[in-house]
């Protein structure tokens, strides 16, 4: 991340979340929305109705160029070859030795051209790094992160509220179309970050402000990073900078199912070896047995010894207890493994969950 | 959530603890301050009972979903009595800071500390800035 400390940006919505009175929070670089009226209730308006995310401080880049499959197959972890036109994937961004730089969604906009969404903490060093790799490949790679405000309605009712409110088409999972939205040219992406049905709107900054308004108007409940967190945590969907590091490779974080090696793409050889030879540590999802709540960077036990660390936790608003994933030792990362979380000296016992933490059917 | 009020009769600290003193003994809570702060507690860990606390000190923790505070102790003493309630019903201290979200019930060791606590024209000063 390039030095936060330097001047906060805003999204085109900051003025529509004072208004809303929501509390206010830094994210990398950015003064974003945490929590309108409390955490849970947003939580919940996503489970069982849709609620709607200012995510603008996502960055976005667009490749483009007779050359773009090509490159992008070099550079991504995933067989980009599998992507049609309107087609979205989810990847690894790797640097030679595996370690993840990046975890992003390409969509296909045309025959060569591409957009990846990248999150915003990685956006300058993607930027930096996708620059530096294109080198000798027919491409062009553009920061568009400026051009776009992102929305993401989610929710089960998503789809049925947003073709009212806004009158347009939306596209399947995994997929992506044009469409006019404020009058202006957008894409909607359905895609998110949640485990519920929705998408995700990358749309003119200028129309931002008047389709928040429109989408409020509908219903639709305004929602900050903080229940984004507890909706994608309970879904089991890695966090960059916590679960996803450049430290870590994509198969110790569960993420080999988007790793085609047979492309060749950076890191592949570093993966494959993971692959073949197992990997000294896992990561794992947890739950709390009784009462306490595990934070990151607390400590997991097995006994007396020292097994693994908390990468992400937090009060489960679905399952109503603490719960959270992190990093053990293979040996201890089967599901039902009996384990004790180090809550700030506190031994909490917990006990290693299959994922996803949460499901509709559960 | 309640409103933002904070009872005449009750002594603040600067870190947004309150105490109810009656004779040698005292109830203590957060203001409403910090409960909005911190947003939907949803999990309170006491102190035991029979433990000794000091002022200025943490004696117990909070949690909201996002994230966990210290509960600094108004004065000194030792915890007569934990307020059960909000095992199961943290958010009562969301509901009602002042009153059934108390969080402990204490014997003081040290009454005169309350001469170190603000009134509540002070605590509001002290928000204002």
């Amino acid at each position: 991340m390039s030095d936060a400390a330097t001047a906060t940006r805003r999204t085109p919505l900051y003025e529509r979340h004072v208004e809303l009175g929501a509390k206010l929070g830094p994210f990398a670089g950015w003064e974003m929305p945490v929590t309108y009226e409390g955490i849970r209730e947003e939580h919940s308006a996503v489970r069982t109705h849709v609620g709607m995310f200012d995510v603008s401080h996502m960055g976005e880049v667009e490749v483009e160029g007779p050359g773009a499959l090509a490159f992008l197959q070099r550079v991504l972890s995933n067989d980009v070859a599998k992507i049609g036109i309107g087609g979205a994937q989810y990847s690894c961004l790797c640097q030679e030795d595996g370690g993840v730089l990046d975890d992003l969604f390409a969509y296909r906009l045309g025959g060569d051209r591409y957009l990846v969404v990248t999150n915003a903490a990685n956006h300058d060093t993607d930027l930096a790094w996708l620059g530096r790799q294109s080198r000798g490949f027919d491409v062009i790679v553009r920061d568009v992160a400026d051009r776009y405000a992102m929305l993401a309605v989610q929710g089960p009712h998503a789809r049925q509220v947003l073709t009212a409110a806004l009158g347009i088409e939306l596209p399947p999972r995994f997929h992506v179309a044009r469409a006019q939205v404020g009058r202006r040219p957008a894409l909607v992406c359905g895609t998110g970050y949640t485990g519920e049905d929705g998408v995700e709107l990358l749309i003119d900054p200028e129309v931002a402000a008047p389709i928040w308004v429109e989408l409020l108007d509908a219903g639709v409940v305004p929602c900050g990073l903080g229940a984004r967190d507890t909706l994608r945590l309970e879904v089991c969907f890695p966090l960059h900078g916590n679960e996803l590091t450049p430290q870590r490779n994509p198969v110790e974080a569960g993420l080999g199912w988007c790793c085609k090696e047979q492309t060749g793409f950076i890191g592949s050889e570093a993966v494959a070896r993971a692959r073949a030879e197992g990997t000294a540590e896992q990561l794992v999802a947890f739950r709390i047995e009784d009462k306490g709540i595990p934070r990151e960077g607390n400590p997991v036990l097995h006994g007396d010894e020292e097994v693994g660390v908390v990468t992400s936790g937090t009060f489960s608003p679905s399952l109503e207890v603490g719960a959270g994933m992190a990093y053990v030792k293979s040996e201890r990362a089967e599901t039902g493994t009996e384990v004790e979380i180090d809550v700030r000296g506190k031994r909490r016992p917990a006990r290693i969950a299959s994922k996803p933490l949460y499901s509709k059917r559960s | 959530m309640s409103d933002a009020t904070y009872p005449e009769d009750l002594r603040y600290h600067e870190e947004h603890d309150w105490a109810r003193i009656e004779g040698d003994q005292a109830t203590f809570g957060i203001t409403w301050y910090a409960q909005d702060s911190l947003g939907e507690v949803v999990f309170f860990d006491p102190p035991e009972v029979g433990a000794e606390i000091q002022k200025d000190s943490s004696y117990a923790e909070v949690e909201s979903v996002k994230a966990v505070s210290d509960v600094i102790a108004p004065m000194s003493g030792e915890i007569l009595e934990v307020n059960d309630v909000l095992q199961d019903s943290p958010e009562r201290i969301n509901e009602d800071p002042h009153g059934e979200g108390w969080l402990v019930k204490v014997r003081l060791t040290s009454p005169e500390e309350a001469q170190q606590l603000l009134g509540v024209e002070e605590y509001r000063k002290l928000l204002d800035n």
